[in-house]
């Protein structure tokens, strides 16, 4: 058997980003394994059923909730991201398979996007300067898909001082580009 | 524009595409249907001044498509609703 | 100089002294000036040359209505052309010019122009430089540029960024005078998330050029007091500087920031404006009125300004705009610029009311001759005012000298954020101005003077009963609190709109130069319409928008028609309120940042190797990657493409859609999305699919493997990946929503490489772990396989025509597999060819790509016919039937070679039959690809030839009309294919 690959980080760089501009401190996590998960048709019994017995939560619309290992954030109708760790969830796909059987599909999608962690004492004057989000108003757990700079990310508010954001793999450095130039605009 | 989603709420046309009349939705069945009918659903369209039923398509956010009643001459948006739910309603469903 | 007209009082620093300049000369200030105010207390007047007579012309505001007093601001790449002195703030080291005249301001050559007004009236441009129409671009058009325009744009690239954001509120208070900040204060009192946004850089309004008292104090005072209570609700934002310019649907408002206009230039990081999209529930128009002139022989003089301005810069910035002064007024308004110039100490020489019956007293003029029913007809003085002649109620005239002359022919609510929508203001002969109509913008109303009540009391109780409105709207509950007193003053106007019979020059606009004398011609030539007026004189065009000059122009066309001003109407205005720089509008997108960019995962590796990058769509792909020695484009591609044909070539794929496809439906769904049949495709094999639109062209085609029974991954090309996914969306969403079918892209999660050439199976052997035969995996087969123990997807496919597979990665592995490939195959001779080397070998293969699938196209016309399955319901199957599309002499795709070998091919030219002239009946279609073949030594191309299959061996030629000068080839129809048509080397 060929020797193992080496992986590279959304940026390009061997070791994830770690930054701190300004108040912001922006962290890549790519510790992450990420599945999206589809209901097939006429299966939500069986899905949330599953879910339940795996200890997976299945939020509402526009809602992230963790679980004991994965956690979840709503995308589409009948259709969740999920997360879990990457160190021990590398094949989440094929760790899934078994919980959800045929009630499912369920798809990798833990290398198409960058995962950010941005914290502040107050994220509302940075994302306001980034997308439509109401930062301010929405509650903790509030899952949404925005556009920042062109780029359909999708935001988690862990607080009004922790969010996390999936941006696309391929154009993360436009997106950390763009989180970098506004952070430094608030001076 | 601000788009009442049927799920999400109140979010910004920005993040949505226009398709064009939910007449649309009526596509004529291609195994039994001609030629004439399909040129007539696919190219006959009203230009209503007023109220429409429009198809739009969340691309930025949960990919719903919707249908979005709106009234052309004011802009005002009336409500809107998940294509998948009217066009089950319309009979589309096994 | 010093400051030679300061007085006493006003809202400045004078601790603290700023330096500044004018067109070359030292000039001081202090904080809390404007350019305006400064200059203006310098003693200097003559700010600007008019844009058509190039009249000798000063501040005729103390805000941004001005018309006037437009000066190129700052130096080198941040000058700005068109700044209106009156609302730049003063800073240190300010440099500003005068515009629009040469040698000097004082000394204008053009001011010729004004001596030859009679040629220069209402429209003269239209009628004089007509013929001959050639003489527009070269003769006319430059020197009409020369002659008008104002400001000079700097040419260089400006330094400064400009962001954009989004903010949210409940309200939205536009303007923070007495009826914006009652407004904020009963809203943010009662707990709703407020925004107060005011153009000025100190909020308060009239009320800081005004002495009488709110709440018994100072109003300056009361208004200072309400923005510190205000700036301490954590629910209220302020937003100084900020121009709310335009409503857009449903609660969304412009507003521009002036983050950094206040600074010599902006703090590191820092943007120099800021464009906000607000997003209010409600919103109140508290944007206040603006004084209009009244319009008389040679008005426009410098020291003739709004009466209400003239008492600003006394009140506000302690300025005597000069020693002694007249006003002329037709309402009770004007009286006040009296008082208080001469409370200033400034000596104010009559009051010229146009009123014949003026009430006395009211407010009383202590010491001040009031000439009732009197008008000034004339004024006197080369570069500024020295005197204005009057006429008495007796129909006697006096010369009053005079250096400064206030003018109020009354106030015009500031109605026009109500008209975005469309909405028609509506005349109010009350106070003989236009007020918002109904219908404006959902969720907006007007409060205050903007709504037409004019007095301090009116401002402040509807900014109050507004904002209780928005509350008992918006569910939370708020009482009427007890307003502070104010004064309450009836409006007392006489409309008067001009002097005199039409025939001197009396300026109405005069930003545009526009006098009586040109709505005269207007209406002579039957242009009386408010739509008609404005365009024939170009009333209210330009930075200002008419803002003094409108509606005096609308009157002088009523009295003409003998229409009434309600019957005239007026124009509906547009946003933006005030000027928006283009750089606000584009943000941060300009250069390599107008928009993102996407890379591939072997782009770390490719930028190593030097690889040449092309953008498509928004990715950076490689194009061709030079090696040492290689100078021409075309030797390294030429290279790529023998190497990979003789031996094995690696061109990174990833940024080919790519969508994951489940469900118990997925074949299915699959039948109808494609025109050729999903359903039966066993497991671990893939097959090419053609996509078509309803209307029978084809908008797609792909590869897509079937993974497992109800598992599909669908390839898109890499420009449709969006609109693919989008229509998958909405066919299993709208059309289908019975179907079981569940997609999601998976473009980003993986890196894939295509790996081609009779060396492609050797080398990715090496590299999988499994057994990849011919006989284990045969041509057309997929499924999951692995590297170094890595989970990997293998696809035995070809766009090349070689024997070729394309390799996936989790996309983090991507820059390692591709060292690995380059590494394994060195004795390979491995190359990495980039999107040049793609096309030629796919053309050379006669594969359709983007120039063939360009949307005008059929199944039919690429060849592809026969994919079309008649069997089952698949989109655009139906249409693509129409009689017009298998038309069997229509155009079909053909190959085309130059007889010549050396012969040159031009994609785009038309393909003509020998001895047949170029023009459109002749022609039988064109080339849609063209490359240079390394493999055949020749250029070839692809076209779309009417009746193509018949004419496979004719001669033709290959015209291109739009060279210089034409070019014409004898060329030969071929098979498209031109290489290898049984496909043995695909099979290896």
């Amino acid at each position: 058997m060929a020797e193992p690959l080496h992986a590279l980080t959304a940026l390009g760089r061997p070791e994830p980003l770690d930054e701190t501009i300004g108040a912001l401190r922006l962290t890549e996590r790519i510790d992450i394994a990420l599945a999206s998960l589809a209901v097939r048709k006429g299966r939500e019994g069986d899905v949330a059923a599953a879910a339940a017995a795996a200890g997976i939560p299945l939020p509402d619309p526009a809602r992230h909730a963790a679980g004991p290992t994965h956690a979840a954030f709503w995308v589409a109708p009948g259709m969740w991201f999920l997360e879990a760790p990457f160190a021990t969830h590398e094949d989440i796909v094929a760790r899934l398979r078994p919980v959800f059987g045929d009630a499912a599909s369920i798809t990798e999608q833990t290398d198409a996007w960058i995962c950010l962690d941005l914290s502040a004492p107050d994220l509302v004057p940075l994302f306001e300067r980034l997308c439509a989000v109401d930062l301010a108003a929405v509650p903790e757990g509030h899952a949404t898909r925005t556009v920042i700079e062109h780029l359909g990310c999708y935001l988690i508010v862990h607080g009004r001082g922790a969010v996390r954001l999936l941006g696309p793999r391929s154009s993360a450095a436009s997106l950390v580009h763009a989180l970098q130039v506004a952070a430094a605009s608030l001076g | 524009m601000i788009i009442p989603h049927p799920l999400l709420g109140p979010r910004d046309a920005q993040e949505f595409v226009y398709l064009g009349d939910a007449s649309l939705m009526n596509r004529p069945d291609g195994m039994t249907a001609g030629i004439e009918a399909f040129h007539d659903w696919l190219y006959q369209r009203d230009n209503p001044a007023g109220i429409h039923r429009e198809l739009w398509y969340h691309e930025q956010g949960d990919r719903s498509w919707l249908v979005v009643t709106r009234n052309t001459l004011t802009h005002e948006i009336l409500g809107a609703e998940l294509a998948r739910d009217v066009a089950r309603a319309m009979g589309r469903t096994k | 100089m010093t400051q030679t007209h300061r007085l006493a009082g006003g809202q400045i620093d004078r601790s603290r002294t700023l330096r500044f300049s004018f067109d070359g000369l030292p000039y001081l200030g202090h904080p809390g000036d404007t350019l305006a105010s400064a200059l203006l207390a310098n003693g200097v007047r003559l700010m600007g040359r008019s844009f058509k007579y190039h009249r000798p012309r000063g501040p005729l505001s103390a805000g941004s209505e001005e018309p006037n007093a437009l000066v190129e601001l700052r130096g080198g790449a941040r000058r700005e052309p068109n700044t209106r002195a009156t609302v730049v703030e003063l800073f240190d080291g300010l440099e500003a010019a005068s515009q629009n005249r040469w040698p000097s301001l004082r000394l204008d050559a053009l001011a010729i122009n004004d001596r030859l007004s009679s040629f220069f009236a209402a429209g003269f441009y239209y009628k004089t430089f007509m013929w001959p129409a050639a003489f527009w671009e070269k003769v006319y058009e430059p020197l009409i540029r020369h002659a008008a325009g104002l400001g000079s744009l700097s040419g260089a690239e400006d330094p400064d960024s400009y962001d954009k954001g989004f903010r949210h509120c409940d309200l939205l208070v536009i303007g923070a005078g007495p009826a914006g900040l009652m407004a904020a204060l009963t809203a943010g009192r009662a707990g709703a998330r407020v925004i107060l946004a005011d153009e000025d850089f100190r909020m308060g309004g009239r009320l800081n050029a005004e002495t009488f008292a709110v709440g018994g104090m100072a109003g300056a005072d009361w208004a200072a007091a309400a923005v510190a209570e205000l700036g301490a609700l954590p629910n209220v934002r302020l937003m100084t500087r900020t121009t709310v310019f335009g409503a857009f649907d449903d609660g969304i408002f412009g507003a521009l920031e002036r983050v950094s206009d206040h600074l010599p230039e902006p703090l590191p990081g820092r943007p120099r404006q800021t464009l906000w999209r607000i997003y209010a529930r409600r919103a109140i128009l508290a944007a206040g009125a603006t004084e209009r002139p009244i319009a008389f022989e040679n008005n426009d003089r410098p020291g003739i300004m709004l009466a209400g301005s003239l008492r600003a810069y006394a009140n506000r910035w302690g300025v005597a705009a000069g020693s002694r002064v007249a006003i002329f007024t037709n309402n009770a308004d004007g009286l006040r610029s009296a008082i208080d110039l001469q409370a200033a100490g400034v000596e104010v020489a009559a009051v010229i009311d146009a009123r014949p019956d003026a009430p006395p007293d009211a407010p009383p003029l202590p010491g001040i001759r009031h000439l009732r029913g009197a008008e000034v007809i004339d004024s006197a003085g080369r570069l500024g005012l020295r005197a204005v002649t009057l006429r008495h109620a007796n129909g006697r005239t006096e010369v009053l000298r005079v250096d400064a002359l206030g003018v109020s022919g009354g106030w015009n609510p500031n109605v026009n954020i109500t008209s975005h929508h469309g909405s028609r203001p509506v005349w109010d002969p009350a106070i003989a101005a236009f007020v918002p109509g109904a219908g404006g913008p959902r969720g907006l109303v007007a409060a205050g003077a903007a709504a037409g009540a004019l007095s301090t009391h009116g401002a402040l109780a509807g900014g109050q009963a507004a904002a209780l409105a928005v509350l008992g709207d918006l569910g939370l509950g708020a009482r009427a609190e007890a307003l502070p007193e104010a004064e309450d003053a009836p409006v007392s106007i006489v409309p008067k709109w001009h002097v005199g019979d039409g025939r001197g020059r009396a300026w109405i606009d005069q930003q545009n130069d526009v006098t009586v004398k040109d709505v005269v011609l207007a209406h002579q030539e039957n242009f009386t319409s408010a739509e008609h007026l404005k365009r024939y004189t170009t009333l209210g065009m330009a930075t200002d928008q008419g803002k003094t000059g409108n509606v005096i122009g609308l009157a002088v066309m009523a009295e003409l028609t003998g229409r009434t001003i309600a019957e005239t109407g007026t124009t509906v205005y547009r946003p933006p309120y005030t000027p928006v720089a283009l750089g606000a509008l584009a943000g941060r997108s300009r250069g390599p940042e107008f928009k993102p960019v996407r890379r591939t995962p072997s782009h770390v590796w490719a930028a190593e190797q030097g690889a040449v990058f092309v953008e498509v769509g928004m990715w950076l792909r490689t194009q061709w990657v030079p090696r040492p020695g290689e100078t021409h484009w075309r030797e390294s591609v030429d290279r790529e493409v023998l190497a990979t044909r003789r031996s094995v070539g690696i061109c990174d794929v990833t940024t080919l859609g790519k969508i994951d496809i489940q469900g118990t439906d997925a074949g299915a769904f699959l039948d109808r999305i494609y025109c050729n049949t999903f359903s039966t495709l066993p497991i671990g094999k893939c097959r090419y699919g053609l996509m078509l639109r309803e209307d029978g062209m084809v908008f797609d085609d792909g590869t897509t493997a079937r993974m497992g029974e109800h598992e599909f991954v669908m390839t898109t090309t890499t420009a449709n990946a969006v609109t693919v996914f989008r229509h998958l969306e909405y066919c299993r969403q709208v059309l289908w929503p019975e179907m079981d079918v569940q997609i999601i892209s998976t473009t980003e999660a993986w890196a894939q490489f295509s790996v081609a050439g009779p060396n492609a199976r050797r080398l990715l052997a090496r590299i999988v772990d499994q057994d990849i035969s011919d006989a284990a995996f045969p041509y057309m087969a997929a499924g999951e396989v692995t590297i170094g123990g890595l989970r990997a997807r293998l696809f035995r496919i070809s766009f090349s025509g070689e024997e070729g597979y394309e390799i996936a990665v989790p996309a983090r592995y991507g820059d390692a597999l591709i060292r690995r490939l380059m590494a394994e195959g060195r004795d390979f001779d491995a190359v990495v060819y980039g999107t040049e080397a793609l096309g030629v070998m796919r053309v050379e293969k006669g594969h359709v790509a983007g120039n063939e699938i360009n949307g005008q196209s059929s199944a039919l016309n690429m060849g592809l016919g026969r994919m079309v399955s008649r069997k089952k319901d698949a989109i655009g199957v139906v249409l693509s039937q129409r009689e017009g599309m298998v038309d069997p002499g229509g155009y079909r795709l053909v190959g085309v070679r130059p007889v010549d070998p050396a012969g040159r091919l031009v994609a785009g030219s038309h393909l003509l039959e020998q001895g047949a002239a170029a023009v459109i009946a002749n022609d039988l279609g064109w080339l849609t690809s063209k490359v240079f073949s390394p493999h055949l030594g020749s250029d070839i191309a692809l076209a779309y030839l009417r009746g193509g299959e018949g004419r496979i061996g004719q001669r033709l030629r290959a015209v291109n009309l739009l060279a210089r000068p034409a070019t014409e080839t004898l060329v030969e129809i071929t098979s498209p294919h031109f290489l290898d048509p049984e496909g043995e080397r695909l099979r290896g």
